[in-house]
């Protein structure tokens, strides 16, 4: 996986981290995202980044635990960069243009009862990422990109 | 903010909160409040030390106050936490709280104490 990935970015890998997350468990939904933010205070990650980032692994998590069987949270540092991936097993998105509507949502009514399925999640995820990918194929599962930039002047 | 600092344990005290657990946390300082009910909206907009205000009460709201690091959560209009959600949240040591008010009267308690948003 390393080597791969060295080989595309041409760039060192700092740290890497892998989480488990499980379709269903609302109970531990989220738990992941704070283990990573943990991650990124220990390592010292400008605050506004670790914001920004555990907002959009939150909202990533949650969809995993709401509509897909399982995925993996995985954490890549770079010297210039950090790489969010969000790969799930699932029946992925048909129409992601709609998707990424706020306010739009396949939720039943059930979860949304409990406070998620407001259709927030893919824009929450988008506002906050500074580069925001996401590809699905319906029946398989869903990736998500999300990159933060660790070398702007402003950050 | 204005310049005093509140601590939890006074508006436990003020409003007759309920502490559902967490008592040995309460000397936190509330440094602002947020009150909503969409856990995105929770996720995007309330900030470390602030109070959270919801109606709220299954485990995944102890998810939410760690990473935000709330300093609490304060469950409105007489609902309970399940089991599983105090279970949670005294292992991550979130302070939860129970009130028989609404959320537009708890807010407007707080704010007036000279807690604000």
């Amino acid at each position: 996986m390393k080597g791969q990935i060295d080989k595309i970015t041409d760039s060192e890998v700092l740290f890497e981290q892998e989480f488990k997350i499980n379709g269903g468990d609302f109970i531990n939904a989220g738990e992941s995202s704070s283990k990573l933010k943990n991650i990124l205070k220990e390592i010292g990650i400008n605050t506004d980044i670790i914001r920004r980032l555990a907002i959009a692994a939150y909202e990533a998590e949650v969809n995993v635990v709401t509509y897909a069987r399982h995925g993996i949270m995985r954490i890549l540092i770079y010297p210039e960069k950090i790489l969010l991936t969000i790969e799930d097993e699932g029946p992925g998105i048909g129409d992601i243009d709609q998707a990424m509507q706020p306010g739009y949502s396949t939720a039943t009514e059930e979860i949304r009862e409990m406070g998620f399925g407001a259709g927030m999640g893919l824009p929450n995820m988008k506002k906050n990422a500074d580069i925001f990918n996401i590809s699905s194929i319906v029946d398989k599962g869903t990736k998500l990109e999300i990159t933060m930039n660790l070398n702007d002047k402003n950050a | 903010m204005t310049g005093k600092k509140i601590k939890l344990s006074k508006v436990i005290e003020q409003f007759n909160l309920k502490i559902e657990c967490g008592e040995q946390f309460l000397d936190k300082e509330i440094k602002g409040g947020y009150v909503s009910d969409l856990l995105s909206d929770v996720i995007a907009n309330c900030k470390e030390g602030y109070i959270w205000i919801t109606l709220q009460g299954h485990p995944n709201i102890v998810a939410v106050a760690v990473l935000k690091e709330a300093c609490g959560i304060v469950i409105i209009n007489n609902r309970q936490p399940e089991e599983e959600t105090i279970k949670k949240a005294k292992k991550e040591k979130v302070p939860i709280m129970t009130s028989s008010l609404t959320a537009f009267e708890l807010v407007g308690k707080l704010y007036e104490l000279g807690i604000s948003g």
